[in-house]
């Protein structure tokens, strides 16, 4: 079980969480804009990379905020979590390292 | 045989309280202190259980968990018998009832063993090549044959009927294992005042110190110093112990697992739980799990009465039993050596036959002579003499070179072999710590750390006993974030072993059985022959062989199992890799992993505020997501069909009621709020009048149907929103991720009212003069208050917000009140009702009634690719709407394509044939297979109402087909329909706005 | 006018449940008795009161204050708890210091159950389900938090230094809840 650091609560324990999948994908600002191909890349397309991934999570069972998390995939490691709508603190390479 | 084995004195052992057992019928006596395997061998047993595969007599082989052989069924009352328990953990108790397994009929002649003599087919892979063919074998012949070969033990049949719990618990240290390296590091971090739990998978602390005979520590005896140092600890508050607390698995970010078995050891555990499963969060894991001695590989090593060298020792000093009267210690390494110098002063004769040159050894050889030990150095085993107890282990020297000389039996009842040691690095691997080969301790130690943890002592492979204390106290300070150190005195410990895979023989390698994993009966010839066939991964090797891989996990076999590969492929060992260890170390109950969660507290069961009203009136009830819902209500003598039917005619002749509580219900709230409805919803919003309701249709982002429900403009800022029972939590997490990471900018708040609000809907034509005596400061007039309204004020005089909607087509009212007045108006709308006829009406009429109407519900009509427009539903659609979630995507190609499935009404030729929902819609019966399948029945019941069978469905361009034939799969084959409009029942509406 | 018979009374979900005269493990598990609850969401922003309580405590935190309470469950989360008989009065303070804000105010009275775990291993018991550190470090007087119980939700509040907890729980969980806490407490048995 995961410990995660809620930028709300802190540490707690995974089970208080839920993953939304990949974070920065941005809802098009105006949807009737957009071509098809965009518009299913938006829906259906997201990344799975090896590694460090940037993803959203929500602290259901607490604060019932999300936020944003950098997560290694391979090791479980969190690199950092930040609040929705912020940007992570390092740069992938250095939360490669 | 009352106890000849036991020695007349010594051992940790409580010779005052002797306890008596049963082992296969017969009445067995040990003493408080004994474990199962203890008490038997106290007793002359040896030979427990026959092996796996080709039945071999087999016997005790250690004094712990790493035991492969001695698995026995073990009983401790009605509700509480579970297989496979290894002897030597099992702590003894009065009245235990204890069996062999794996035989037939029984442990002395058993049908099975005649494997033993077909052992040349059964070899690696035996199953992978035989049972490949005629493929009409699989089901009939083959598989029967292997489930009735296979399998260790017997499931037990009835409930478990004891009691488990279960603890999350945190600390800044955990420190796994109590022998000495652990009791140190324990003190070290307690020093600091930090939290610590320490915890051992035995009875008793101590580890390797509980069976040390000469050993002392700071000058007094090994015993001495553990009682000190419990004392010390369990006098510190910030310490929990936790002996017979097996540390089972090591997953992410410090979380330990650990079974505490809490209550096997008494008889009666008067309510108290049989295991509690500890949750740990550490800051920091010191790991000084010991290390396990390795078996000899030699021919029929598997004989009961071949032990561990170390065991020897345990059950010799521990607890006062001498596995023998003549032993012979087969060794490649020198802690043998002490073991026979303590079974020698505990009376035994005793030889020993090291593999190793005279001048490869160490002090350990002028100790075990001096003793009077007859010791033979430079000799190899070649094999064993006797079948069901050993009776001769078969010697010869061997040189150097490998020469082998002449053979020599030496007489014994018991043989202890030691091959060297392995550390215990199964919970280091579980952490994902990385694992480096050492080659001059030939062993895989713990490297580079992938979690706050430290391996230290034997664990480390450390094996001198002073230095593991000092070692142990520097982790367990360093773990509490403390630089303190300790110098620890201890008498040196005989170390040091030659490695070898398989002993040096001059004996046909065909004939010969030298095991390697007992539990699965794996041999060094099975694995030569793996490698011989082309693996040479450790991983494809176990699987293909299995060794390793029974509930041992390969504790004994591992190392000797990977060099053997290793020197067959003439690689060095860490290029065959090592096995990846994973949970659990030790078998653990399913009850302990359970905990509380049976029964009542398996899930939580939702119930309304009504639910027992309807149990007390006989209501049948069906499960809806974890609520349970009144599903009908049968009065004497009627099924189902004839109260659905009764409940049907009711409501629409006279007044029902129908308990709809479980409706998902969401408070949403503020300036912004009529917008953001706006945005979640297909319908316009912000022009809705406060006092109004309205049908929402809210779609996903990819413009499939997510839910539905009434919404009820409270006030200009305020919006009761309804959904579907299931579906209460997941529209709500759906608004609040948009509210959230998409419009944070809006002013608007999501409260859950689900279980705020009671509701009752009360339907039928004569509801309102029903509801009418009870309501205050409400005009329920039909122009005051019209379909689709909204009032607040109070019924029976608590609050209520009064909604006038229907889903069944009827004059309707469906009444909110605080949860708590739920029961109490329901009671007395029922009473109110009684000259009317008011029947209570579950579920199943509620579907009925909607389906007459052509009402969807969402996940009967719908399956999450489904649109609007598929239902008939398009004119929800708010046109003028520039945005909404699942706007973009109705213009997908796809879901605007003709050919979509859409929602018809289909009535079968036969109209008292009810259709099976989800049977498939054809156009020709008769048409090749595979067909082509238009689409399937979603709704399908018997209408008392429409006076015929009703079925809705959704079929390929279904609006197009209105008044044609098709035909519907049956049990009973192909049966014809015609395609109809999904409303049977009032199509003008007119009754709703009674 | 209603005739009096017509009044409705309340039924709480606990009121059919077995609920053991004493419990083993030095522990109490008792139903409070009801109480006015609201849920006032408020964004961050500008110091203010509602209903007496200032909006800037700490989160995960209660403040307890003539009869009333005030538990802090996110940024913008507050559950405010007071007799009764308050409910009204309660609404209207709020509303009054609050109304040039945006800002919900929503009754959850009837949603929740109040549930009260005591005595010295009370801890302990909540650790049969709850994941959380409840030490006096972790979880002193003065914490609140929604986390959970088992299989259900709960905002598990500790007022003050004695080891007594508040469980509040939507009424359908209640009965698994309670049901869990007893249990929890036969759980704390050991060996005799
Ligand atoms: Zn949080």
């Amino acid at each position: 079980m995961l410990l995660i650091d809620c930028p709300c609560c802190g540490l707690r324990p995974e089970t208080e969480f839920r993953c939304g999948g990949q974070a920065h994908v941005a809802r098009p600002e105006k949807p009737v804009d957009v071509g098809d191909q965009d518009w299913s890349e938006y829906l259906f397309v997201r990344a799975n990379p090896r590694g460090v991934h940037a993803e959203r999570w929500i602290h259901q069972h607490g604060c019932g905020r999300w936020f944003n998390a950098l997560r290694d995939t391979v090791s479980d490691r969190f690199v950092e979590t930040y609040p929705m709508g912020g940007k992570p603190k390092s740069t992938t390479t250095e939360a490669r390292a | 045989m009352a106890q000849h084995f036991r020695l007349p004195s010594g051992g940790r052992i409580d010779r005052s309280k002797p306890v008596s057992f049963t082992f296969n019928g017969s009445k067995i006596e040990g003493y408080q202190g004994d474990t199962l395997a203890s008490a038997l061998l106290a007793n002359g047993v040896h030979f427990v259980g026959r092996s796996f595969k080709y039945h071999r007599p087999r016997g005790i082989m250690s004094h712990g968990s790493d035991e492969p052989s001695a698995l026995l069924s073990v009983s401790r009352g009605p509700g509480r018998t579970d297989p496979n328990n290894r002897a030597s953990v099992v702590e003894l108790r009065e009245g235990l009832v204890t069996k062999s397994q794996n035989h037939w009929p029984s442990l002395n002649f058993d049908v099975g063993a005649v494997n033993d003599l077909f052992s040349p087919v059964f070899v690696a892979g035996f199953y992978y090549k035989t049972f490949m063919w005629p493929r009409s074998f699989w089901d009939k012949v083959y598989e029967p044959f292997i489930r009735a070969a296979a399998g260790l033990g017997v499931a037990p049949d009835v409930p478990d009927a004891d009691r488990y719990a279960n603890r999350h618990a945190h600390c800044d240290v955990l420190v796994v294992g109590m022998g000495p390296t652990g009791l140190a590091a324990a003190l070290a971090a307690s020093e600091t005042g930090k939290r610590v739990i320490v915890a051992d998978e035995q009875a008793e602390p101590g580890g390797s110190l509980l069976h040390a005979s000469e050993e002392t520590i700071d000058g007094k005896p090994a015993a001495e110093w553990v009682k000190e140092t419990l004392a010390v600890l369990d006098a510190r508050e910030n310490v929990i112990l936790l002996p017979r607390t097996t540390v089972f698995g090591y997953y992410n970010h410090n979380h330990v697992a650990m079974t505490e078995r809490v209550t096997d050891h008494v008889v009666d555990p008067k309510g108290a739980p049989r295991e509690r499963l500890w949750q740990v969060r550490a800051g920091h894991v010191v790991i000084a799990a010991g290390s396990l001695e390795r078996p000899l590989v030699f021919a029929d090593n598997d004989r009961p009465g071949v032990l561990l060298a170390e065991s020897v020792r345990v059950f010799v000093n521990r607890y006062g039993v001498l596995p023998g009267r003549k032993i012979v210690f087969a060794t490649s390494g020198a802690s043998a050596y002490q073991a026979a110098v303590d079974a020698k002063r505990a009376g035994a004769h005793v030889t020993i036959s090291d593999l190793r040159l005279e001048a490869d050894c160490g002090p350990e050889l002028a100790k075990a002579r001096a003793a009077g030990v007859e010791v033979l150095t430079a000799h190899t085993v070649i094999g064993t003499v006797g079948a069901k107890r050993v009776k001769g282990l078969i010697v010869a020297p061997v040189t150097g070179a490998g020469a082998i000389g002449p053979r020599r039996t030496l007489d014994c009842d018991c043989v202890g072999i030691s091959g060297g040691w392995t550390p215990t690095v199964h919970l280091f691997s579980q952490s994902r710590g990385k694992l480096a080969y050492d080659e001059a301790l030939d062993a895989f130690l713990p490297g580079t750390s992938a979690q706050a943890e430290t391996t230290v002592g034997a664990s480390h492979g450390d094996y001198d006993l002073a230095r593991c204390l000092t070692a142990g106290y520097a982790a367990g300070a360093k773990a509490a974030g403390s630089a303190a150190t300790a110098r620890f005195e201890a008498t040196p410990t005989l170390k040091g072993f030659q490695p070898v895979r398989v002993m040096p023989t001059d004996a046909n390698p065909a004939k010969v059985r030298a095991f390697i994993d007992f539990q699965n009966d794996v041999t060094a010839k099975d694995i030569k022959l793996a490698v011989r066939e082309g693996f040479q991964s450790i991983e494809h090797v176990k699987r293909y062989t299995t060794t390793g891989m029974a509930t041992d996990q390969g504790k004994m076999s591992n190392m000797n199992a990977l060099g053997i590969v290793a020197g067959q492929l003439d690689r060095p060992l860490p290029s065959v890799g090592t096995t990846t260890f994973r949970p659990p170390y030790t078998p653990t109950t399913f009850g302990a992993l359970v905990g509380p969660a049976r029964d009542a507290l398996f899930d939580p069961i939702r119930t309304t505020p009504i639910h027992d009203w309807a149990v007390e009136h006989g209501a049948k009830f069906e499960p809806v997501s974890l609520w349970r819902r009144a599903w009908y209500f049968p009065k004497a003598g009627e099924d189902m069909h004839a109260a659905v039917a009764r409940e049907c005619k009711a409501v629409r002749d006279g007044v029902g009621v129908f308990d709809a509580s479980t409706l998902g219900k969401i408070e949403v709230v503020g300036p912004d709020a009529a917008e953001f409805m706006n945005r979640m919803y297909v319908n316009p919003w912000l022009k809705l009048e406060p006092g109004k309701c309205r049908y929402g249709l809210m779609l996903k982002e990819d413009g499939y149907i997510m839910d539905d429900g009434v919404v009820a403009r409270v006030a200009q800022d305020r919006f009761h929103v309804t959904t579907t029972t299931g579906g209460a939590a997941r529209v709500l997490n759906h608004m609040e991720d948009y509210l959230q990471t998409e419009w944070p900018d809006l002013n608007v708040f999501l409260t859950s009212i689900t279980e705020e609000w009671a509701v009752i809907a009360v339907q039928g034509p004569k509801a309102r003069e029903t509801i009418a005596p009870l309501v205050s400061d409400i005009d329920l007039s039909p122009e005051a208050f019209p379909h689709m309204a909204m009032r607040e004020g109070r019924i029976c005089g608590a609050p209520t917000r009064l909604f006038r909607v229907s889903f069944t087509g009827e004059l309707g009212f469906e009444i909110n009140v605080p949860a708590d007045y739920g029961r109490a108006v329901w009671e007395a709308i029922y009473e109110s009702g009684r000259k009317f006829g008011i029947t209570p009406y579950g579920t199943e009429t509620m579907h009925v009634l909607r389906a007459e109407k052509g009402y969807i519900i969402v996940g009967q009509e719908t399956d999450g690719t489904v649109t609007p427009d598929d239902v008939g539903l398009a004119g929800m659609i708010a046109k003028a709407k520039a945005d909404f979630v699942g706007k973009r995507s109705l213009a997908r190609q796809d879901l605007v394509a003709s050919g979509r499935k859409q929602l018809v009404g289909l009535f079968a030729d036969d109209p008292s044939l009810v259709l099976e929902e989800g049977a498939q819609v054809v156009a020709d019966p008769n048409q090749p297979i595979p067909m082509k399948m238009l689409g399937h029945v979603t709704s399908s019941y018997d209408s008392p109402n429409v006076g015929r069978s009703i079925a809705l469905a959704v079929v390929a361009d279904g609006r197009a087909l209105m008044g044609t034939s098709l035909f519907v799969t049956t049990p009973g084959g192909f049966t014809r329909v015609s395609v109809v409009d999904p409303v049977f029942f009032d199509a003008k509406g007119e009754r709703i706005n009674a | 006018m209603l005739d009096d018979s017509l009044y409705a009374r309340r039924v709480s979900p606990l009121d059919g449940a077995a609920k053991p005269a004493s419990l083993p493990g030095g522990v109490t598990v008792r139903q409070l008795k009801p109480e006015a609850r609201f849920s006032l969401r408020v964004k961050a922003g500008a110091p203010a009161d509602a209903a007496g309580f200032a909006l800037d405590q700490k989160i995960n935190s209660i403040v307890v204050r003539g009869g009333r309470w005030s538990a802090r469950l996110g940024p913008d989360e507050w559950l405010i708890g007071g007799p009764e008989a308050d409910a009204q009065l309660i609404a209207e303070e709020v509303e009054a210091t609050l109304r040039d804000r945006p800002h919900s105010l929503v009754s959850v009275s009837h949603r929740n159950v109040s549930l009260e775990i005591s005595g010295a291993n009370a801890a302990i018991a909540l650790n049969a389900g709850c994941p959380l550190d409840l030490s006096d470090a972790a979880f002193p007087a003065g914490s609140a938090t929604r986390t959970l119980l088992g299989k259900c939700e709960i905002v598990l509040i500790r007022a003050g230094a004695e080891p007594s907890y508040r469980v509040e729980v939507w009424r359908s969980f209640s009965t698994y809840a309670h049901g869990f806490l007893v249990e929890a407490a036969f759980g704390l048995q050991n060996a005799a």
